[in-house]
């Protein structure tokens, strides 16, 4: 539903009237171009000889409410991206804003009353908590760090939070290696919540943890935005926790998103090979069907960011591949209303747009 | 030459296990303590137990099963279940001093439990072997891979020239699907991806090949295009082979792909026990139908909420009284007391199908059409 995207601002590709009101809000976070490269040092001089092109020029934005889902196989530069909208990183290209402010480049002392509106959740539960420190100074941390009074001061807060996250109140005083992983995740969600963010990334929220406890963390979350209104970029690998969370999905790949679509649209008809693949690859618990299904498997490995292919970077493995990918880097473009794809022969592509047209529709701005 | 040499610990284990005798000893094994002649490996009444300074921890307390070859078994459950600690019990992998074992553990007519550690030791690597969960953990830094390969193979044929144990090991990276595996025989483990190395360590573990290959946990590190590159080569190579295969995960799916029967274990104990196709399609424990309900499925409609499984799983050091899930188990209240008071026995239902749960059979389909299908 949400396509519109980034337009409402800038509405100048944006061919798509009719959507909810969610979409018609301004986005809380709009990030474009985005790119981080990390440089690679060599020799006695540690001049430097290339960069890791984790993060290489992606444009996007999260609607207010929403949960943006990002999915790809390790190395793809997802979690460089959550760093980078959480500003843990400083992008080395590209904007990103966040309620209208660009914050791209603010530095630490600017950065931190912002952090107030962003907070992240970790991916494992138990190295993201200090072992020396009690439930309570861990959960009450961000009350000190930023200097908020609360009504009945920290503890009480703590408290409520724990509460809030499935947690007894009385485990405050008690150390992190006192829970079992779930119950450890719950504790940093409270601390994530503590401030009462307006947006919450979440690196591989669950992916550590059992499956029964995975549905608890996910039904959590669930209950929490429809609680307080959050906002989620939700990080992680495991396609089907993807859709289950989220409104949107982006699918990212050594760097890029190469589809960014409503959820229901990308998994009833993903257009990108690559997505094809992704969804192709993931095991279905129904022994029956094993047999049937054709999955289309990928071989090789995901090249390298220092120097990844030219023209489209899937061209190395995809089997659809022709002599313009190599060349031609296919634009992220919208083939239909809340589906955009990066390539050149995409699959379930709606007749009249069999060829992309020029609108671009993310970033219209550039 | 199987029960002549008993090792100190099992006669101490046969002590433990005389006081730990309690009615579900006999539960488990009754009626069925004869080992399966005609299965390759035949497991019976395995309890692994560790004394640890907070108390005994009954990590595996009375499994058994049988696994035919060319067959694949796989082993669900969540972490603390017990399934690491079975594989590495049939391998021999515990340490004596510390771990108390009892049990049987029949691999092609031979017991190993009482067997002389120096006989599991050559069986180890030739008739059985293990792929671990993570390949970078379980490979030695300093030394290349195919050195690694070699040591394996060199140790089980003792006459076979360096440069012969080479060859192998490059046909056996060949084999797992490795590029230029003359060339990539001399890398370091670092210098191989993740998938890379899980194939490496594939290679590892056939390059003997085994009759039983056990794979703990193959593919969680991996993303799934790899994991479906690993899945897909295991099957492959098990046909080639004609191993038998036990696969322990906590994956759902991947059980579902590769295996032909499933131990569902909690709490050290097998809850449930049946052909995939009847756990994922009419499982009657609780405790399976949390696991099913809790997994966001792609081949179905979106669901609304998933179903956890409320709490967390149980100390094994201090196991709830009767039927360990009883905490956990929405229907606990169903069973009239029994649940908190007596240890459920594994019960044969339907042929091959065998559940641990005191719910009356009827209850429980009922339960299942009623409940639990609707929303899987």
């Amino acid at each position: 539903m949400t396509e519109d995207s980034d337009t409402a601002a800038e509405a100048t590709a944006a061919t798509v009237p009719a959507s909810p009101p969610a979409s018609d809000r301004e986005p809380l976070l709009k990030v474009s171009g985005l790119e981080k490269h990390f440089p690679i040092k060599k020799g006695l001089l540690q001049r430097q000889s290339g960069a890791v092109r984790a993060v290489d020029g992606i444009d996007f934005d999260v609607k207010p409410g929403e949960t943006l889902g990002v999915v790809g196989e390790s190395g793809c530069g997802k979690s460089t991206m959550g760093r980078l909208i959480t500003r843990l990183l400083e992008p080395t290209g590209g904007k990103v804003e966040f309620e209208g402010v660009d914050i791209t480049h603010l530095g630490s002392g600017k950065i931190r009353p912002l952090r107030r509106d962003i907070q992240m959740i970790f991916q494992d539960p138990y190295s993201s908590l200090n072992p020396r420190h009690t439930i309570g100074t861990i959960v009450g941390a961000p009350f000190r760090l930023q200097k908020v009074q609360t009504e009945f001061g920290v503890k009480r807060a703590v408290q409520d939070l724990l509460e809030l996250c499935g947690l007894s109140p009385e485990h405050y005083n008690r150390y992190p290696h006192e829970f079992s992983g779930g119950q450890r995740q719950r504790i940093g969600i409270a601390r994530a919540l503590a401030l009462r963010p307006k947006m919450i990334v979440a690196d591989e929220p669950v992916s550590a943890l059992d499956v029964s406890i995975q549905a608890q963390v996910v039904n959590l979350l669930d209950d929490l935005q429809r609680e307080l209104g959050l906002t989620y970029v939700i990080i992680a690998h495991d396609l089907s926790v993807v859709r289950h969370v989220s409104d949107r999905v982006a699918v990212m790949y050594l760097g890029k998103i190469v589809e960014l679509a409503d959820r229901d649209s990308l998994y009833g008809s993903p257009m990108h090979p690559y997505t094809n693949a992704l969804m192709s690859a993931v095991p279905v618990p129904d022994p029956k069907r094993r047999t049937q299904r054709d999955r289309i498997l990928l071989t090789g490995d995901v090249p390298s960011p220092i120097s990844p292919p030219s023209g489209c970077r899937f061209h190395t493995r995809c089997w659809k591949a022709q002599e313009v990918c190599k060349v031609q880097e296919p634009p992220l473009v919208a083939l239909k209303t809340g589906h955009q794809v990066a390539c050149h022969f995409p699959e379930n592509a709606p007749e009249d747009t069999a060829k992309p047209s020029t609108e671009k529709a993310s970033a219209p701005a550039k | 030459m199987s029960k002549t040499n008993p090792v100190a610990a099992s006669s101490k284990a046969k002590a433990a296990e005389a006081d730990a005798k309690d009615a579900d000893t006999k539960a488990a094994s009754a009626g069925k303590d004869a080992p399966n002649p005609e299965a390759f490996l035949s497991v019976r009444d395995l309890r692994i137990h560790f004394d640890t300074d907070d108390g005994l921890v009954r990590s595996v307390d009375g499994v058994s099963f049988d696994l035919e070859t060319g067959k694949t078994l796989g082993i669900v459950g969540e972490s603390g279940s017990g399934k690491s600690v079975t594989s590495l019990g049939i391998l021999g992998l515990h340490r004596s001093k510390r771990a108390r074992i009892s049990g049987e553990v029949w691999l092609d007519g031979e017991e190993l439990i009482s067997a002389d550690p120096d006989r599991v030791r050559q069986l180890r690597g030739e008739k059985m072997s293990m792929i671990f969960q993570d390949p970078l953990t379980a490979m030695h830094p300093y030394y290349t891979v195919g050195a690694q390969i070699v040591e394996a193979y060199r140790v089980h044929h003792p006459q076979a020239s360096k440069k012969a144990a080479r060859g192998v090991a490059v046909e056996m990276l060949d084999r797992v699907g490795i590029p230029q595996p003359d060339r990539r025989v001399d890398d370091y483990p670092h210098q191989f991806s993740g998938g890379m190395r899980q194939r490496a360590m594939i290679a590892m573990s056939l390059v003997n090949n085994p009759k039983l290959l056990i794979a703990d946990e193959p593919t969680t590190a991996l993303d799934v295009t790899v994991q479906a590159q690993i899945l897909d080569l295991i099957r492959d190579l098990q046909k080639e082979f004609g191993s038998a295969v036990i696969i322990i995960t906590h994956d759902l799916g991947v059980v579902a792909e590769l295996s032909d029967d499933i131990l569902v274990m909690y709490g050290g104990k097998c809850v449930e026990k049946g052909t995939s196709e009847t756990i994922f399609t009419a499982p009657e424990h609780p405790y399976t139908w949390g696991l099913l309900g809790s997994m966001p499925r792609m081949d179905r409609e979106l669901q609304d909420r998933l179903i956890p499984v409320k709490g967390s799983p149980p100390s094994l050091i201090n196991l709830p009284k009767g039927c360990a899930f009883n905490p956990r188990c929405p229907y606990a209240e169903l069973t009239g007391g029994k649940s908190t008071t007596e240890t459920p026995q594994l019960i044969e239902v339907k042929p091959g199908h065998r559940v641990a749960c005191h719910l009356p059979e009827e209850k429980r389909h009922s339960i299942f059409r009623d409940e639990i299908a609707p929303r899987l």
